[in-house]
């Protein structure tokens, strides 16, 4: 009897230590807000974590785009425009390990909002795209209205862009990792390589979570 | 004492190292050194920290033939921009905007002397005259 209480303590212990071993899950960032319903009686407190909300735009083939398109969907979203002359293009060098790293994963994709949308028209974006070396759905450049765009940027929890004599639009370099729930899981400055390493790391992490096996 | 001797021999062979090298290297080591910091501050987001561009939209800066066919006009290049103008870099055509750069001469020299010495480029040093020469020659 002594010999399998020690046996079970043995296990237990065991498998405790790999449970706690096992850190699987990114942080979820945003506002939240507690939601107190009644359920069968009992009263029950939930969380609700802030989304990314509706949007309209369209993308590089000229085909609409919006939040359902993403449904199911990990993402990876970025403001950009393609005469960027300062950020853009190092962001977009950095990107491309993304890209090449899950173009061949259906439930991820990138998507980035033009900042810039009288001049990004459809035809501009496929160009971009072509001469950036991209092809297929994974990634999405995106044109909206202006006002909605930079509106979205604050549900990103990015800075709002704004335009200026000489740099015609400042943004930031910041990519974020979006779930399959449009909750935001990381926060990535996409000017740094090794940021966007670690980005990578996180959307694997990210993908071995139980919700997003499931989806929604 | 034999410390002292060895010590005072290895400061010789420094200060003659040094000594010899004629006032071209000096120039060259000023420039380059001087045109790395242009590079990282001008042009180092489109054409990469190692000249190696961004696929089809920003070209790469290792083409060393390119860049000795085109030696003349890399100083207007740079101080006015391109403006769709097709260019074949490694075979490949870029025809898309470059900004002008608002930049001295003296930089231009630099960074021009780091780009084509770098990268497996190696052109020598690019003058200031040079440069001020070319500049009034520019379309």
């Amino acid at each position: 009897m002594r010999k399998l209480i020690g046996a079970i303590a043995i296990v237990l212990t065991y498998s405790a230590c790999k449970f706690n071993a096992a850190p699987t899950a990114l942080p979820i960032y945003g506002n939240r807000t507690p939601v107190t319903k009644t359920v069968d009686g009992k009263t029950e407190t939930d969380t609700v974590y802030q989304t990314i909300p509706a949007f309209k735009t369209v993308n590089q083939y000229g085909d609409s785009i919006s939040n359902k398109s993403l449904d199911n969907n990990i993402y990876v979203a970025d403001f950009f425009f393609t005469t960027c002359p300062s950020i853009c293009p190092v962001m977009h060098r950095n990107m491309l390990t993304v890209y090449d790293a899950f173009k061949s994963e259906k439930d991820v994709k990138i998507i980035s909002y033009s900042i810039d949308p009288k001049h990004d028209s459809v035809n501009i974006l496929k160009q971009y795209a072509d001469k950036l070396g991209i092809a297929g759905n994974t990634w999405w450049l995106l044109q909206g209205k202006k006002d909605e765009i930079y509106k979205l940027s604050e549900s990103y929890l990015v800075r709002r862009p704004e335009e200026d004599a000489k740099q015609l639009f400042i943004h930031d370099g910041y990519f974020l990792l979006i779930d399959k729930q449009k909750r935001i899981r990381g926060t990535y400055d996409g000017t740094l390589p090794e940021q966007v390493k670690q980005l990578i790391a996180d959307i694997k992490t990210l993908k071995a979570e139980p919700d997003q096996i499931i989806g929604k | 004492m034999k410390l002292k001797v060895i010590s005072a021999i290895c400061l010789l062979l420094v200060v003659l190292f040094f000594s010899c090298q004629t006032d071209d290297e000096i120039t060259f080591k000023r420039y380059y050194t001087t045109g790395s910091i242009v590079y990282q501050n001008s042009c180092q987001n489109c054409h990469g920290k190692n000249g190696e561009g961004l696929s089809a939209l920003m070209p790469p800066l290792t083409d060393s033939v390119f860049l000795k066919a085109n030696k003349a006009s890399l100083p207007c290049f740079i101080k006015y921009g391109l403006k769709e103008k097709l260019l074949i870099v490694n075979k490949k055509p870029f025809e898309g905007n470059m900004p002008a750069m608002d930049l001295a001469p003296i930089e231009i020299a630099e960074v021009l002397t780091y780009v084509t010495n770098s990268f497996g480029n190696k052109m020598g040093v690019v003058t200031v005259q040079q440069v001020s020469y070319d500049l009034d020659k520019c379309k």
